[in-house]
């Protein structure tokens, strides 16, 4: 009985830990039946914010990936005065509250930002639109990708590099056909966590882009605005947010294995 | 179990802590028990100034759309007071039996809100291509206001102005933000958002037969903690510090 008390009050805690993250989630479904879902679903607007989101998503994390992938790399392949500086910043927006991106990027290319003239000159629309949904999701999401990025580049071994660069490989061509094949499941992760975090993006779209259907209302932003009188609708759209959101968290699990699980391996 | 027991005990205390900091956060204010005030986002200012000076309570007021407002208190939210920027969302709470018989306490002045330094001038102007405007959600008093309104002009320019609508806010702020940050060209909002931007919009009146008559409303919420100081906060909307305040920001006395 002497020793058992810790293994009791572990389980205490992630019961407790597990009701309090679960309840609201589970919520969610209880609160309407799958028929009035699917219903709420159908209506116009919410396809559309559906498919809004797809589209943005899947543009910011294109971008994510063409400059984020190379500039991880560096990051985990060179050491720098100031680089830890420079990691600092690339992941600031990680901890920065939405609202604070919003009036960021509006304080920066909107149009009276300090770039917005210039942003304006090059013909170039943002505020209010499909791109500036674009911009504020790659601003939030990117950093989220770059630091798995980086991380999994960082535990490659750099004789595996040596040895791709004896062989008569330049570094363009390890980095294209040892590097990233080596960083893929880090890689992978980190573009789930990224595009998760770009589906749920809300405060700084609002702020940045407004809410319009079908140009800038994405689904977190659809979901608060049905909410005061269209709230099946509102709960149909949160159920497909969280089973999304939930696909790519276990998928990120599977690629990863055990090590995600927390499991050291021995 | 002993250490168990004990972190229970601990777990306990951490919870009263919490409790603890609330009943400092009111000892500071001299003891005084807590008003919840949810208004309409219109009033922020005008509230702002004049909530402090409530004797019987110290007021916390949240602002947001009246209509997102009015669906935490469908959902079970209990503020005090509920003050919306319409009468419409108060009567129906009361006919629902979650608000007392509201009581219209101001009236607002619905223009088109430009930047000081804008060519429009007036509801013309807003049927060109190329113009960016921003109005409320459709749910949102400003929202239907606007709707009332450009029905009632001539449909073709009901449509042309439509369809220069780049967003639909969840409040009067973000209007008066989109604005104010050179993101929309044009806006609908009530006169005092104006006055609240300290000159950088301006408000252009628009003609009296499209005025949509703007009267706000509030009530005490049923099941409210301070029932008796809710009334009273009520009151003061009509005649009181208050009343001043709203007067102050270019509200209209109630009707």
């Amino acid at each position: 009985m002497r020793a058992s008390w810790f293994p009791v009050l572990l389980v205490l805690a992630l019961a407790t830990a597990l009701t309090f993250l679960t309840l609201p989630i589970v919520a969610i479904f209880v609160d309407s039946s799958p028929g009035e879902l699917v219903d709420a679903l159908g209506e116009q607007g919410a396809l559309e914010a559906l498919w809004l989101s797809v589209r943005t998503t899947a543009a910011s994390l294109a971008i994510i990936l063409i400059v984020g992938t190379p500039a991880a790399y560096l990051l985990a392949t060179r050491s720098f005065r100031g680089k830890a500086m420079v990691v600092t910043l690339i992941e600031l927006p990680l901890v920065l509250p939405p609202a604070v991106a919003g009036i960021a990027l509006l304080a920066a290319v909107g149009p009276s930002g300090i770039l917005g003239g210039a942003v304006e000159a090059a013909g170039i629309e943002l505020a209010l639109t499909t791109a500036g949904v674009v911009v504020a999701l790659t601003f939030v999401a990117s950093p989220f990708y770059v630091r798995q990025a980086m991380a999994a580049f960082a535990a490659i071994d750099r004789t595996l590099l040596d040895a791709s660069r004896t062989l008569g490989a330049s570094e363009a061509r390890s980095f294209a056909r040892v590097m990233i094949p080596t960083a893929m499941p880090g890689l992978v992760a980190g573009t789930a966590l990224a595009l998760g975090r770009a589906l749920g993006e809300f405060g700084a779209t609002l702020m940045f882009a407004g809410s319009f259907e079908g140009i800038t209302q994405t689904v977190p932003l659809a979901i608060y605005d049905r909410f005061s009188t269209q709230f099946d609708s509102a709960l149909a759209l949160s159920a497909v947010l969280v089973a999304v959101s939930g696909a790519i968290l276990l998928s990120v699990k599977l690629v990863q294995g055990s090590e995600a699980l927390g499991v050291a391996a021995n | 179990m002993r250490l168990l027991a004990l972190a229970l005990s601990a777990a306990a205390l951490a919870l009263a802590a919490c409790g603890d900091d609330d009943n400092e956060a009111t000892a500071g204010a001299g003891e005084k028990p807590r008003l919840v005030v949810s208004a309409a986002a219109s009033m922020t200012e005008a509230l702002e100034s004049c909530g402090p000076e409530f004797q019987d309570a110290t007021v916390r007021l949240q602002f947001a759309g009246s209509d997102e407002l009015a669906a935490q208190i469908r959902q079970g939210l209990k503020p005090d007071v509920y003050a919306a920027a319409n009468t419409t969302l108060p009567d129906e709470l009361y006919q629902e039996g979650l608000l007392s018989r509201p009581v219209e306490f101001a009236t607002n002045t619905f223009v088109l809100a430009v930047p000081n330094d804008a060519d429009i001038q007036s509801l013309d102007d807003l049927t060109k291509s190329g113009v960016k405007i921003a109005i409320g959600a459709e749910d949102v008093p400003i929202g239907s206001y606007t709707r009332e309104t450009l029905a009632k002009l001539p449909k073709r320019r009901e449509q042309a102005i439509l369809d220069n609508v780049r967003s639909n806010e969840p409040d009067v702020k973000g209007i008066i933000g989109k604005l104010t940050q050179g993101a929309a060209d044009a806006g609908f909002v009530y006169v005092t958002d104006v006055n609240a931007t300290g000159g950088d919009l301006e408000a252009v009146e628009l003609p009296a037969e499209l005025r949509p008559e703007v009267t706000y409303g509030a009530g005490v919420v049923d099941g409210a903690e301070q029932p008796e100081r809710a009334l009273e906060f009520v009151d003061q909307l009509v005649d009181g510090p208050c009343a001043d305040a709203l007067e102050e920001a270019g509200f209209g006395p109630a009707p």
